[in-house]
């Protein structure tokens, strides 16, 4: 397994950086960095943590220049301190999130288990093919939304909103026996592996019923226009919600309310 | 009969405090503003505008300025293809009393009339005035705060404020400090927060792409209380710097994160505030650094105008889309999605 991490770390490509890198990345003995995504808020990296063979996943917020540096030192620290504090709480009350390895806020970066597998978008549109009948009829997709709603429920229940909830935030791990031949990322179309939920930067403490049901239509919203032929199997993620979530029936009918007035309200002059 | 070569609205805007009338040329390949003309009600320092003075206002001042508008245009009612007006949103009775003068023009004329969106107007006549073709757009004034992007026929919300509008926060600070509300509030905080040096911490309120700005006033209203107390030891002019630093930082973050959702790297600001300098330029920098612009216009198109209201009416007008008499109706609520824009591809 760590020689597959070797040479899955160093199968990624050479690339040039458009944008300047953060200093941690830059020591001579880090393994190369590779830029995943460039968002809004930050860049991803992807490198190692203390040995080759342990890859990691970098998240740096680079300065703003067009905020008051006073302003952005402060936006910064009290974010990736926030996006920690999260991520040590739902690991705490045994919720499956990253492992964090290392930060340092006032440099603006912090590093972060790599979770192996893939986003649970990719392997929902694999399953999905160009299948249009039948979908609600797929044993394992509605159980993978189960499993989903199972994650979500358990969040919620520990007191904690995500913010951001797509299929894209959710990563399906597989598990260490499933893995054959160095295939730490899983085959594709498999269902097989745990729920792994990512970047919780939006992320906060919250116990009322207005916020969970907002964090579910997000998401409702989300899928059925990220996957808009398994509309019908999203009751399947509710159920698994329900199962994990004993207190959700305030919650779900919140979220009643919600879907009818969407998640504005109407504009006030 | 040859194809119709040029059309000319007439604009008529009263959401808020200022008048505005407009007189618009469009022919198919060019915009010409005939005429733009504008007249303020300025309220004491200290106070806001209230509904029905500004109504007064719009009522009194509505006939002299539609008489120069046209006579500066050089166009006689016969020339005039509709007459548009502001449907919504705004402030009811200025609204109101626009609407029944531009109902009065039309049975006067013989012409029809348009309704409006307020903010459909400014993002049209942004889009005119700079050449963005297809930007996200923030408008941000005294009623409005949303971060817009165009998508199949409507200008979808992104963003927008939870609570009360960044214009309105700067307008009810200003009052706080007593301030002068000539030419416009929200102008002398930026002049008293030229000399600011300090950042005041203030509250920094953004959810996902929405924000909120009323606990934001309520604690620069509270510092201005010490401040005035002797208690402090920053000025008018800090905290006029500090809470425009984190309003405008705020609503740059909001732009920043709908640019990288909707994949934009063009982005338009309007609205009153958007006539705001240090607001363009840290939208500005931002653009630049995702490889982007910011197309920004002045106050003559920032600030609210009637030449707006007719550019975008006859935008529609030319789609065939007209308000009869009876539905002529205006109303407070009324949402930038609400609008079928059957004139963009």
């Amino acid at each position: 397994m760590a020689a597959a991490a070797v040479a899955e770390a160093a199968s990624e490509p050479p690339q040039q950086h458009q944008f300047p890198l953060p200093a941690v990345l830059e020591y001579p003995a880090s393994t190369p960095p590779y830029l995943i995504t460039q968002g809004a808020e930050g860049r991803l990296y992807k490198s190692t943590y203390l040995q080759p063979d342990i890859p990691c996943a970098l998240k740096y917020r680079p300065p703003k220049p067009w905020r008051h540096p006073i302003l952005d030192q402060r936006l910064t620290k009290h974010r990736i301190l926030s996006e920690a504090k999260v991520l040590a709480k739902c690991r705490r009350d045994g919720l499956r999130v990253p492992a964090m390895y290392a930060m340092d806020e006032a440099a603006g970066w912090m590093m972060l288990e790599w979770v192996h597998g893939a986003p649970v978008r990719v392997r929902v549109n694999e399953r999905l093919g160009d299948r249009k009948e039948g979908i609600d009829k797929d044993e394992g997709l509605k159980e993978l939304m189960r499993r989903i709603g199972l994650a979500v429920g358990k969040m919620h229940k520990i007191g904690i909103v995500h913010g951001d909830l797509t299929t894209s935030n959710m990563i399906l791990s597989p598990s260490a026996e499933s893995v054959t031949d160095g295939q730490l990322d899983g085959t594709p179309g498999s269902l097989e592996g745990e729920i792994v939920i990512i970047d919780l930067g939006l992320a906060s403490y919250s116990t009322t019923d207005e916020d969970r049901a907002v964090d579910l239509y997000v998401l409702e919203r989300a899928f059925t226009s990220t996957h808009p032929r398994a509309e019908s199997i999203f009751d399947e993620l509710l159920k698994g919600y329900k199962e994990a979530y004993k207190q959700s029936n305030l919650a779900l009918k919140r979220l009643e309310d919600v879907r009818m007035r969407g998640r504005k309200r109407s504009m006030l002059g | 009969m040859a194809p119709k070569e040029s059309w000319i609205a007439i604009g008529c805007e009263g959401s808020a405090n200022k008048l505005g009338i407009g007189v618009i040329l469009h022919t198919p390949t060019r915009t010409t503003i005939l005429s733009n003309l504008r007249h303020t009600f300025v309220s004491p320092p200290g106070t806001g505008f209230l509904p029905k003075d500004t109504a007064a206002h719009h009522r009194s001042h509505f006939v002299s300025l539609a008489g120069r508008a046209l006579a500066e245009a050089n166009v006689s009612p016969a020339d005039v293809d509709c007459v548009c007006f502001t449907q919504g949103p705004g402030m009811g009775a200025p609204l109101t009393s626009v609407a029944v003068a531009a109902r009065a023009l039309s049975l006067l004329w013989g012409k029809p009339l348009v309704g409006v969106n307020h903010c459909v107007g400014h993002i049209e006549m942004g889009r005119e005035i700079t050449g963005a073709d297809n930007p996200v757009v923030l408008y941000v004034s005294g009623g409005n705060s949303q971060v817009i992007a165009y998508a199949e026929q409507r200008y979808r919300i992104f963003g927008e404020t939870l609570d009360i509008a960044v214009g309105n926060c700067l307008d009810r600070f200003a009052r706080t400090l007593r301030i002068s509300n000539d030419p416009a509030p929200g102008y002398n905080i930026e002049q008293l927060a030229k000399k600011g040096t300090r950042l005041v911490e203030l509250p920094y309120a953004v959810k996902g792409m929405d924000c909120s700005f009323s606990g934001i006033l309520a604690s620069a209203d509270a510092l201005a209380a010490q401040m005035f107390a002797g208690k402090a030891d920053f000025t008018p002019e800090d905290l006029c710097f500090s809470l425009q630093e984190t309003v405008y930082a705020m609503l740059v973050e909001i732009t920043e994160r709908a640019m990288a959702h909707v994949g934009s790297s063009q982005v338009l600001v309007v609205g009153g505030v958007g006539s705001n300098e240090r607001l363009q330029q840290m939208m500005g920098e931002m653009a630049r650094e995702r490889g982007g612009s910011v197309f920004a216009t002045d106050e003559r198109f920032c600030i609210d105008n009637g030449i707006m209201i007719a550019h975008a009416g006859l935008r529609a007008f030319r789609c065939g889309y007209t308000t009869p008499i009876e539905e002529s109706t205006c109303t407070q609520r009324f949402r930038t999605d609400e609008v079928f824009v059957e004139w963009r591809d």
